[in-house]
Formats: structure tokens, C-alpha cells, sequence
């Protein structure tokens, strides 16, 4: 063995084939099966994707580098299960283009909080967290609510991560800056096609308080407020353990 | 820097400039509705500044061929110079950040200095600009005198180093204006991504190069290091970098992977970042620099090997231990912790083979601030692969993840690895490349390595505590069978040790920024001596033939 080496050292490139050849290994065997073994990820058939807004608000998350200090995954433990809820499922993140797991908690789990707080409650916590919760050492969003939300290459983003493989119908990409709109703005007549295209359940309202601007506040809070809540799989009582097939 | 260029090269650079510009200017215009815009501005100054300093030495007289007989060391004595200078920014903002989880109010209402945009300029800061130019400039003084060869040409150690930073600042510049990939130490953009992928094409090239010149039969250990940690980091950046942009005008792109597999890609390129960039790159820094200040050959050549190709090999599989208790399959969190585990042997094989290098030369480690830098980046290298595996086992991990301790398990190896062999090498090199007889101030060099290890004790210690604690509290049930504290609680809990760590950090940037002075001085004020002949290839003819 030793002799051999002896003989490689001798020649940089046979010492770079091996490199490329010794390092390859662990990545083709634990990414590649991740695509082709089918339960790796669990069927969801009732799952949606991000409305416009939704993504427009989870682009202001990853912008602010939200994920430095709170993850989006509540792992199989008891103590997780019972102060965050059931824990996640790999197809709750399917159409996470990054995931946004997370590695540190600084700030508590938001993999579940949609729905947990009230818009106002979200908006006035990233106006100024100390306002809600005086403890708090999240830094203060004050400009999220005086900044209008740019809503025209929505339609870009959402045919960009059509090609990635989320199921955006053309009418969904179309439409997507008008949806954006809508979503926020309950009275105008723009906010019909957003129930029609995305679901009845879909938060139609006015995140920040006030109707009369789209801002990036209302956007970041229609997206806190459907984590979690884009499929109902992880509570079901069967399906959160079994595999579609 | 162009005075020993020959006028080709010049000619050469010029041309390459002029293409930089060009390529700011497009970017600079197609992305004028978009934050690609600034960053196509700040290609295109790069760009003309280039242009400006070739231009301005272009006249120089052309060195003569008796440059072929010594080693090429300006582009070294850069790099030098600007990881120092990234370290002080990356730490300074590290420790801004540190104080910032205690006292969150200081962030101006600005959107810019808010912990998550600053965050990565601290961890790319560090990584790449700090680690980063120390590896490429260490990298060009190893690979010449392990070959003895000089490199092969006066231009492209310039182009990899010029346009590493360049990538550098395009992602720091990027984070401040919220330009983000959210992919932990992968956050800079689709363009800057393709960027780096051509400097890095390059670097690679010039170091096999370097090594086709050499006058040795044998590649020296060191190289090895370097070479796995050019290939991997290659292989690491482009996979996981993988997106489509939404436009060619726009900054913003989209990751082709997603969720389970996004997350395997992403901490298979993390935790190999930590492999191969910091852990491989300074592996071969250490391999190097330890014997030649320590006067000591290498102590076995078996457990360099042994070493080399089990941390080649082991440190791939590994990244899924990121991912215990999470939707990742469960046979890949096995196959993580297994290897993970696995990996220490190789791991010590090769902080063994550092310290027993040291046998007979401890004097010297009591003597020699410098060499002792390099002793205790050994010790720490050892220590926080330990550390590593130990929280890589599934339970512990249960415990430990998401908590601080992560955090200082980080820290025990940049501060007291990482940091510590750049010490160790600048110090060893600054009065060699500069050809001082010494540093400005060896006292100095003294007060910086106490400073940095009580920065390091200190910072390290804090965040054990709160991260265990933390872990402790999250998972703690009273009586009645409900959780006893609220997240709230922990936060309050942690108070004290953020306040500890932040002094920490800042005990270790100070020593950073008195070596920089230390540096500084001995370059500006220490006389040369002229003794330029015992640092030059040993033999007869020169090192590079005519016809480069």
C-alpha cells in the first residue's frame, strides 16, 4: 500500500483522478438515492403552493437572512412535538426552493407558527419585537411596513420555479402580480381570482392593517401565517407516518 | 506588481481587465432596474481600477531573465496582507454581531445592520476572506519551495488573487443589500458563483503547473492537502450552486434542489466546506509550516497517508449528521454518524503526526511565540475533531443541535485552529518574504498569542454553557408532565453568557489587530538584510527556462 503511494505521489495528475475518485464516493451514495427511492418523500395530494405573495414574503425572509437564527423543522422528538407541533414531513417542504431548515435557534422553530399569532401580533412584532415580547433580542422590521412590496416580476419567479418542477399553472403566472395584489387588498376586484386559482382557504386580507398599500410587511406576514399549513398531512393520524408508496 | 510582469503579460492583463470592465458595464446596465446593478458598478471599478494600475506601470522596464533563478513571491506578500486585513473585518463584525444578541437595539432602524444580513459578512469574511487569501497565498509559497520551482508565469497568481477578492467583495457587498441565496456559506449569487468557478478553473490549473516545473520526484504531503481542497471545493461549489436565475437582468435565482434533497445537497457541501477549506487547505499549511519552524522533519510518512485519504475519504459522508431527527431518511443520518465517528481516526492520525513532529523541539515551542501558534492550532485541531464526532452521534446531537453549543464547537476550530495556523504562518513568513532579520516586535508576537487563546477560552466556554444549558431547558418536563420553561425563559437564561462571549470575541480581535500593527511595523520599519540567497531554489540552474 505504502509502495504504491509511493509510486502515485510522483504524479500530479493520477493524485488528482484519485482525489476526485476517493471524495466522490459518499456524496453519489447518500444524495443520489434521495431522488429515486419514492419514500423519501411522502405523497400530499392536497398540498398548494405559495401564492405570490407568500413567495414574495419568503424572498423577504431569506433576504433579511431570517434563517441564521430560526429553523422551519421540528424534529422527532417528544419535547419538539409538544412545543412546536407535529413534526415535519419532507414533502411539507417540497416546493422549497431552498429549503430553509435551518441549523441554530436562536429565535424559536417557525415550521408551524402560521396561524398561531394574529396578523396584527406579526406585524407589530416585526415592527418592534420588545413591543410583544420584552425579552426579545430579534433585531426590529420598521421598514418593512413604510416599504412598498414589488410585486411586477412576480410572474419571472413564479415561471422560473415552474421549469424547477412547482406545478404554477400558466394562469397562476399570468397572474401572478394582480394575485399579489388582490390577496392584500380584500375589496378590490382583484382578489375573486386569487380563492379561484389558489383555494378557498387561502388568507384573503389586509396582513399589515392597512388596505390601501401592498408593503413587504404584508407580504412576510402572509407567508409566517401559511407555514406550516400548505398540506394538513403532518397532523393527519395515519398518513403522518406512512409513506404514499 | 507590474514591474515583474514581462511586457506580454502585461499586454495580457490589460486585455483581461478591459474584459472585466466590460462584463461590470453589462451588468451594471441590464441590471439597472435591480440590485445587479451595484454589483455590476462595482465590476466595472474593478475593472478600471486594474486598468489604471497596469497602465501605470506599463512603461516599467521589463525584468530581466535572472528573475528565472529565485521564487515569485510578490502576489504571496499580497495575500498575506489582505487576509489580515478580511480577518479584521470578519471578526470585527463577528464580535458587532456578538454584542448585537445582547443589546439588540443597536441596529439604527437601518435594514443593513440587522443580525441576519450581517451574519454572513462575518462568516464569509472569515472563511473566504481570511482563510481563503491565507490558503492562496500559503498555497503559491508551498507549492514553489516543495517543488522547488517557481510559478510559472507573473500574471496568474495575480488574476486567482485579484479575482478571489473580487468574488469576496461581491458577496459581502451582496448580503448588506439583501442579495442572498440563503444558503448557509454559500449565500453570494448565481453570477458571482460563475465567477468564482473561473478563478477557481484557473488556480487549479496554475498550481498542476507549478507542480509539472517541479525538481522533486516526490509531491510533498502538503500539496496533497492543497490539491484535495482546490478539486473538492470545486466540486462542493458548483453542485450545490446549482440555479436558475430569474433573469439574466436580475440577481435573484432559484436552487434547482429543494427541500429533503436541497437539504442533503446544502449540508454536504457545508459540512465539506468545513472538510475541505478548513480542515484539508490548513492540514497542508500545517504540514508545511510546523516542521520548517519547528527545524523537525515530519514525523511518519505512514500517518501522513493513513491520514490524508481517510480525511479525504471519511469527511464526505459525513454532512448528514446536520440532519439527525429531521425528515432526511434515517439511513442517511446512520451513514452520517457512522462516518462521522469513523472519522477521528484519521482525524488524530494527523493531529498526532503534528505534535509528534515536535518531539525533541519543545524548547523551541516554549520559546517561539510563532511555533506555539502552530502547537495549539495541533492541540485544537484535535480537540474540536473530537468534539465534532462526539456531537455527531445521534443522541447527543438530539441535545446539542440548534443550541450554542454548535456554536462553540464552530469557534474552538476557527479560533483556535484555523486562526492559530494562519498566526503561525504569517509570523513564520512576513520576515522571510519581506527579508527582515526578525519581526518588528517578538513581544508582541507574544501578547497576540495570549490574547487569542484567553479570546478563544474565554468565547468558547460561554457558549458550552449556554449551549447546554439551552439543550437542557428546551427539553425539560416539570411535575405535571408539561414542558417547564417557555423559549422566552431560555432566551433570558442566555444573557449573560452572550455579554461573555462578545468579551471573548473582542480579546481575540484585539489580538489580531495588534499582530496587523506587529505586521505593518516590521514591513515599514525593520531594515532588510541582503542574505537574499537563503531562500533560493538549491540548484545550479534556474528554476524556469526561458520560454514560460
Amino acid at each position: 500500500m505504502f509502495k504504491t503511494h509511493y509510486r502515485l505521489e510522483r504524479y500530479s495528475i493520477g493524485l488528482t483522478l484519485a482525489i476526485i475518485l476517493v471524495a466522490s464516493i459518499g456524496g453519489i451514495v447518500e444524495i443520489a438515492p434521495l431522488f429515486t427511492i419514492h419514500e423519501t418523500v411522502e405523497k400530499a395530494p392536497d398540498m398548494r403552493v405559495y401564492t405570490p405573495l407568500e413567495l414574495a414574503g419568503r424572498n423577504i425572509y431569506m433576504r433579511e437572512g431570517c434563517y441564521a437564527c430560526h429553523s422551519q423543522m421540528i424534529r422527532t422528538l417528544r419535547d419538539e412535538v409538544e412545543r412546536y407541533g407535529p413534526y415535519s414531513l419532507a414533502v411539507e417542504s417540497q416546493y422549497d426552493h431552498p429549503m430553509l431548515w435551518g441549523s441554530k435557534r436562536t429565535g424559536p422553530d417557525l415550521a408551524r407558527v402560521g396561524g398561531k399569532y394574529s396578523d396584527q401580533w406579526q406585524a407589530e412584532h416585526l415592527n418592534n419585537p420588545r413591543d410583544v415580547v420584552p425579552e426579545s433580542i430579534m433585531p426590529a422590521y420598521t421598514f418593512l411596513r413604510e416599504t412598498p412590496l414589488d410585486i411586477n416580476d412576480l410572474s419571472e419567479h413564479l415561471a422560473t420555479l415552474k421549469k424547477l418542477g412547482v406545478p404554477y399553472t400558466d394562469e397562476m403566472i399570468a397572474n401572478a402580480a394582480s394575485d399579489a395584489y388582490g390577496q392584500a387588498t380584500p375589496d378590490s376586484e382583484r382578489a375573486d381570482g386569487v380563492a379561484t386559482r389558489y383555494g378557498d382557504a387561502t388568507h384573503i386580507r389586509s396582513f399589515d392593517g392597512n388596505p390601501a398599500t401592498v408593503t413587504e410587511m404584508d407580504a412576510l406576514v402572509a407567508y409566517l401565517q401559511i407555514l406550516g399549513r400548505l398540506t394538513d398531512v403532518a397532523h393527519g393520524t395515519d398518513t403522518a407516518t406512512g409513506a404514499g408508496g | 506588481m507590474v514591474s515583474t510582469m514581462t511586457i506580454r503579460e502585461r499586454q495580457i492583463a490589460l486585455s483581461l481587465s478591459v474584459l472585466v470592465a466590460l462584463w461590470g458595464l453589462a451588468m451594471a446596465v441590464a441590471g439597472r432596474h435591480d440590485l445587479m446593478g451595484v454589483h455590476g458598478f462595482i465590476v466595472l471599478l474593478a475593472g478600471l481600477a486594474a486598468i489604471l494600475v497596469i497602465a501605470n506601470g506599463y512603461y516599467a522596464p521589463e525584468p530581466g531573465p535572472e528573475r528565472l533563478s529565485s521564487y515569485y513571491d510578490e502576489p504571496i506578500k499580497a495575500g498575506l496582507v489582505v487576509s489580515l486585513f478580511w480577518g479584521l473585518i470578519g471578526m470585527g463584525v463577528g464580535d458587532w454581531v456578538a454584542w448585537l444578541l445582547a443589546f439588540p437595539e443597536m441596529t439604527f432602524d437601518a435594514s443593513w445592520a440587522t443580525f441576519g444580513r450581517l451574519r454572513p459578512i462575518h462568516t464569509t469574511g472569515i472563511i473566504f476572506g481570511f482563510g481563503g487569501n491565507a490558503l492562496i497565498a500559503t498555497s503559491f509559497h508551498v507549492m514553489q519551495r516543495t517543488s522547488r520551482a517557481r510559478l510559472p508565469d507573473q500574471l496568474t497568481p495575480w488574476f486567482v488573487l485579484a479575482g478571489y477578492n473580487l468574488f469576496c467583495v461581491l458577496a459581502v457587498t451582496g448580503y448588506l443589500m439583501g442579495i442572498t441565496q440563503s444558503k448557509e456559506y454559500a449565500e453570494a449569487e448565481w453570477y458571482a458563483d460563475i465567477w468564482l468557478v473561473i478563478v477557481w478553473v484557473v488556480y487549479f490549473v496554475l498550481y498542476m503547473r507549478t507542480l509539472a516545473r517541479r525538481r522533486e520526484p516526490h509531491i510533498y504531503v502538503a500539496n496533497w492537502y492543497y490539491l484535495a481542497f482546490i478539486l473538492v471545493v470545486a466540486m462542493l461549489h458548483i453542485v450545490n450552486n446549482l440555479a436558475l436565475p430569474i433573469s439574466l437582468a436580475s440577481a435573484k435565482s432559484y436552487t434547482i434542489f429543494s427541500g429533503v434533497q436541497d437539504a442533503m445537497v446544502q449540508w454536504w457541501y457545508g459540512h465539506n466546506a468545513v472538510a475541505f477549506f478548513l480542515t484539508s487547505g490548513f492540514l497542508g499549511m500545517l504540514y508545511y509550516y510546523l516542521p520548517k519552524r519547528a527545524e523537525r522533519p515530519i514525523y511518519s510518512y505512514r500517518m501522513s497517508i493513513i491520514g490524508f485519504w481517510g480525511i479525504t475519504f471519511f469527511y464526505v459522508w459525513v454532512g448528514s449528521h446536520h440532519l439527525h431527527y429531521t425528515a432526511l431518511p434515517q439511513w442517511v443520518q446512520t451513514l452520517g454518524m457512522t462516518f462521522s465517528v469513523m472519522l477521528l481516526i484519521p482525524s488524530w492520525i494527523a493531529a498526532a503526526n503534528a505534535l509528534l513532529t515536535l518531539n525533541g523541539a519543545w524548547h523551541k515551542v516554549r520559546d517561539d511565540a510563532t511555533l506555539r501558534f502552530m502547537m495549539v492550532a495541533a492541540v485544537f485541531y484535535g480537540l474540536s475533531t473530537f468534539e465534532g464526532s462526539f456531537l455527531a452521534i445521534r443522541p447527543v446531537n438530539s441535545l446539542s443541535h440548534f443550541t450554542d453549543w454548535t456554536i462553540a464547537h464552530v469557534h474552538a476550530g476557527t479560533l483556535g485552529w484555523n486562526s492559530m495556523i494562519i498566526f503561525g504562518a504569517l509570523y513564520t513568513l512576513v520576515p522571510q518574504l519581506w527579508k527582515r532579520a526578525r519581526m518588528y516586535s517578538p513581544a508582541l508576537v507574544e501578547v497576540h498569542f495570549w490574547l487569542a487563546i484567553a479570546g478563544t477560552f474565554v468565547y468558547v466556554f460561554a457558549m458550552w454553557n449556554s449551549g447546554i444549558i439551552q439543550g437542557l431547558m428546551w427539553r425539560t418536563y416539570n411535575e405535571s408532565g408539561t414542558l417547564a420553561y417557555s423559549f422566552v425563559d431560555s432566551l433570558i437564561a442566555m444573557h449573560p453568557y452572550y455579554i461573555a462571549r462578545a468579551f471573548g470575541g473582542a480579546l481575540f480581535l484585539t489580538g489580531t489587530a495588534v499582530g496587523a500593527y506587529n505586521v505593518w511595523k516590521t514591513i515599514r520599519t525593520v531594515p532588510a538584510t541582503h542574505d537574499a540567497r537563503a531562500d533560493l531554489p538549491q540548484t545550479g540552474k534556474p528554476v524556469l527556462e526561458a520560454g514560460e
